[in-house]
């Protein structure tokens, strides 16, 4: 939910400022909004920004939400700007520089692929001539001639986009470990080295054409891979951007002034608006209110609180405005702590292996050995000159380059990914699937995320006394107010002097008659007529006499039975964990398949539960939407976060979906195993492949034909049968 | 053959053409942000 501040400030701290070679001023600010879904908003963002006489450019990032403007003028109108597209409903959050390092890896990616793809192109055109005709046909002068300009196409193109894997081999060796670059590297190194040696000597072959389609094929793979990556971006980052708000402090004499959050000290006072977030740990020195707590404890119900109750970071602000006395600086609050909680997490993550690189730990000795071996066969022991023995070996790595490896793995996880978009899942990281499709075990919070997280009126009521309840409600912004104007649709009644009490209730009048809604210990009568004690409840109270009582349940969402039910039938273990109570959490696992049901968990308990797990040897799923399940799903081995998760939540998370409808969660699941079973199938494919054409390669058979052949071949098949993901539901 | 001198210089021109026409695409930042361009083709305005 953004907040809406109606007095925005402080944004000009972080704009640009330049003079143009007119003597003009330019000023420039980039800011992070959330809220877009769509191409409505970018529209409605940019056009709102537009209609300022003073703005040149305004253009939004959709991929990563940031918002760029530039105007002419004033810095201090920054803060106008911001709080125009703050007006039409979005959230605004500051941002102190691009971070533009994997912008920078995307283009470089891109830049490399596109000469790859031109260079290989021209070279397949001359190659083409090459393969079909024969040297009786051509002449030695023509091939010669051919040969030249592919070395002058492919020289420089593989230098300039074989870089990727020479970088990441040589950091590799240099750290003394492999990685699938390193056979990579020498192939493609190899087999332009060679072929310049063979261009010396006018020998038949020459292998630009392999060296050049492999370094291609290898960078779509490397592309796609991290196309699929990069949505990760670090959670714990968007976070402390959430510190990165302002607070209006007194200053004396009722004289308040915004100033960053991060330059709060304690013992300031911070004046709280209504609807505004509470933005440091404090105590209240002056005033009432409810608090939404749900964001730090999970719990659905707002608190009352009152002058001397300690209020944390992150809460919401409900019913008034309050003055809080601030206690610690924003570093030391709660929401601190659940940052710090979480960078530690997600250092801890570090040390997934993918099965792309556990597959080439195992993949790139036997490559080496088999060309070392190759190599000494036809030279060593058949004789034969080092120069072509050598050139078998070369096309022995050639035929063995992991194309097939390569594409194995990113094509299946786009394809994947591309189709639960459909669905409204988002997976932000490319081997989340691979981590889920390994879970035997998956943690479930249970306010917004198995339930619905608001209340909803149960049981069967009066239409009178719920057309008086709305009629009440409709001028409070309690959960339990609205569910009860949810319930109802009708006409309304008049009612007139309405007030709110904090933490009691509403009350008007109607006819002359008073009315109450809210706390039963306050307007209603706990004798006269029976009600469950467990369920949350609220009364209705006309003219000193109690006449209903409302009972809420916040009631699971859709699907869930289902989908419990079948992850669990695949033996995974499930467990509930909480903040609310534990007769509540109870209440609520009851029937439903899980292993374990623990309520009362602050954050740290359920991170060390994860942690316990972990360290137990199980592989944990963490599905979560609060604040106080952001380190746990940032410190799970794969998490998943509902759409309606707060924005911490969503980022922490590696999958996010965005229907209501827990189903959602059972189909990830599903094609997760999918995925799995495609990519292991895809690597035996490539291993076949390997069988077949090892031996040709061996026995010094293969031609530059025959190598574009089987590599194209394979990796097509490789392909073709990641598209089966596509083909069934 | 002697065609060849002519055609595979044109050839590879054009080419070079269409290298430099990406080149430019990617430096003008047509591909920053591909699901916003996505969005933005159902916006109606200009």
């Amino acid at each position: 939910m953004p907040a809406m501040n109606d007095d925005i400030g402080g944004y000009d701290a972080y704009a640009l400022h330049k003079t143009d070679e007119n003597g003009d001023d330019i000023v420039s600010l980039n800011i992070r909004v959330s809220g877009v879904h769509c191409a409505g908003c970018i529209q409605k963002i940019e056009s709102r920004l537009m209609d300022n006489d003073a703005i040149d450019y305004a253009r939004l990032n959709f991929s990563t939400g940031s918002l760029v403007m530039r105007w002419h003028g004033d810095v201090d109108m920054a803060n106008d700007f911001v709080q125009q597209v703050s007006h039409l409903g979005y959230g605004v959050y500051p941002l102190d520089q691009i971070d533009d390092a994997q912008d920078k890896e995307n283009k470089f990616l891109l830049m490399c692929m596109g000469v790859a793809g031109f260079a290989a192109g021209n070279i397949m055109l001359l190659s083409f001539g090459l393969w079909i005709t024969n040297m009786e046909t051509m002449g030695v002068a023509t091939r010669e001639f051919l040969h030249m300009i592919s070395a002058v196409i492919a020289v420089p193109a593989i230098m300039f986009s074989g870089r990727p894997f020479f970088k990441s081999a040589f950091t590799a060796l240099k750290n003394k470990h492999t990685n699938m670059d390193v056979p990579i590297s020498l192939a493609i190194i190899l087999a332009t080295g060679m072929s310049l040696h063979q261009l010396t000597q006018q020998a038949e072959h020459v292998y630009f054409d392999s060296a050049l389609m492999l370094t291609f094929f290898l960078l779509i793979g490397r592309y796609l891979d991290f196309r699929a990556r990069a949505n990760a971006r670090s959670a714990a980052t968007d976070l402390m951007s959430t510190l990165k708000g302002f607070v209006s402090i007194d200053q004396g004499d009722n004289n308040y002034k915004k100033i960053p959050i991060r330059d709060v000290k304690p013992g300031m006072v911070a004046l709280v608006a209504m609807g505004e977030k509470i933005p440091v740990d404090g105590d209240i020195i002056k005033g009432d209110t409810m608090v939404d707590t749900s964001l730090v404890t999970g719990e659905t119900v707002p608190v009352a609180v009152k002058t001397g109750d300690h209020v944390y970071a992150g809460t919401m602000n409900l019913s008034a405005s309050i003055q809080v006395k601030i206690a610690k600086a924003a570093d030391d609050s709660l929401l601190a702590d659940i940052v710090r909680l979480m960078e530690r997490a997600e250092q801890a993550q570090a040390g997934y292996t993918r099965i792309a690189d556990r597959a080439a730990k195992l993949y790139t000795p036997m490559v080496h050995t088999l060309a070392l071996a190759a190599f000494a066969l036809w030279w060593g022991i058949m004789g034969m000159a080092w120069a072509p023995a050598l050139m078998i070996a070369v096309t022995v790595l050639i035929i063995t380059c992991p194309c097939a490896l390569g594409l194995a793995v990113p094509v299946a996880q786009v394809l994947a990914t591309g189709s639960l978009m459909k669905k409204g899942i988002l997976v932000k990281s490319g081997d989340a699937l691979e981590r889920l499709a390994a879970i035997d075990m998956m943690c479930f919070d249970k306010t917004g995320t198995i339930t619905k997280g608001e209340p909803t009126l149960v049981g069967d009521y009066q239409i009178d006394d719920l057309q008086l309840a709305a009629s009440l409600a409709v001028h409070s912004s309690h959960p339990f107010s609205k569910a009860i104007v949810r319930a109802y649709d009708g006409n309304l009644l008049d009612i007139t002097s309405v007030s709110e009490i904090a933490g009691q209730g509403v009350e008007g009048v109607i006819d002359g008659q008073k009315i109450q809604l809210g706390n039963v210990s306050w307007c209603g009568d706990d004798t006269a007529i029976e009600f469950d004690k467990a369920l949350s409840s609220v009364a209705l109270n006309r003219d000193g006499h109690m006449v209903e009582v409302f009972h809420f349940e916040d009631i699971l969402r859709d699907g869930v039975q289902d989908t419990l039910q079948m992850i669990s039938d695949g033996g995974v273990c499930l467990d509930l964990i909480s903040g609310d109570k534990n007769a509540v959490v109870n209440a609520v696992a009851q029937g439903l398949p899980f292993d374990d049901a623990l309520g009362g968990m602050k954050p740290t308990d359920k991170y060390n539960h994860i942690e316990q797990a972990k360290a137990d040897g199980h592989t944990v799923a963490m599905v979560g939407d609060g604040l106080n399940d952001a380190p746990v799903l940032a410190g799970a081995n794969v998490s998943i976060a509902p759409g309606t998760a707060i924005d911490m939540a969503q980022n922490a998370a590696d999958i996010v979906f965005m229907k209501g409808d827990f189903h959602a969660v059972g189909d990830v699941y599903r094609m997760a195993k999918r995925t799995q079973t495609i990519i292991r199938e895809n690597f035996a494919i490539a291993i076949v492949y390997n069988m077949i054409a090892v031996p040709v390669a061996f026995m010094g058979l293969v031609t530059p034909m025959i190598a574009a052949i089987a590599m194209s071949g394979s990796s097509l098949l490789v392909i073709l049968n990641s598209f089966r993901l596509r083909m069934q539901k | 053959m002697s065609v060849l001198i002519y055609l595979i210089p044109l050839a590879m021109v054009l080419g070079l053409c269409g290298l430099a026409a990406f080149i430019w695409s990617l430096k003008s930042g047509q591909y920053d942000d591909l699901d916003g361009a996505a969005n933005r083709i159902l916006n109606d305005d200009d």
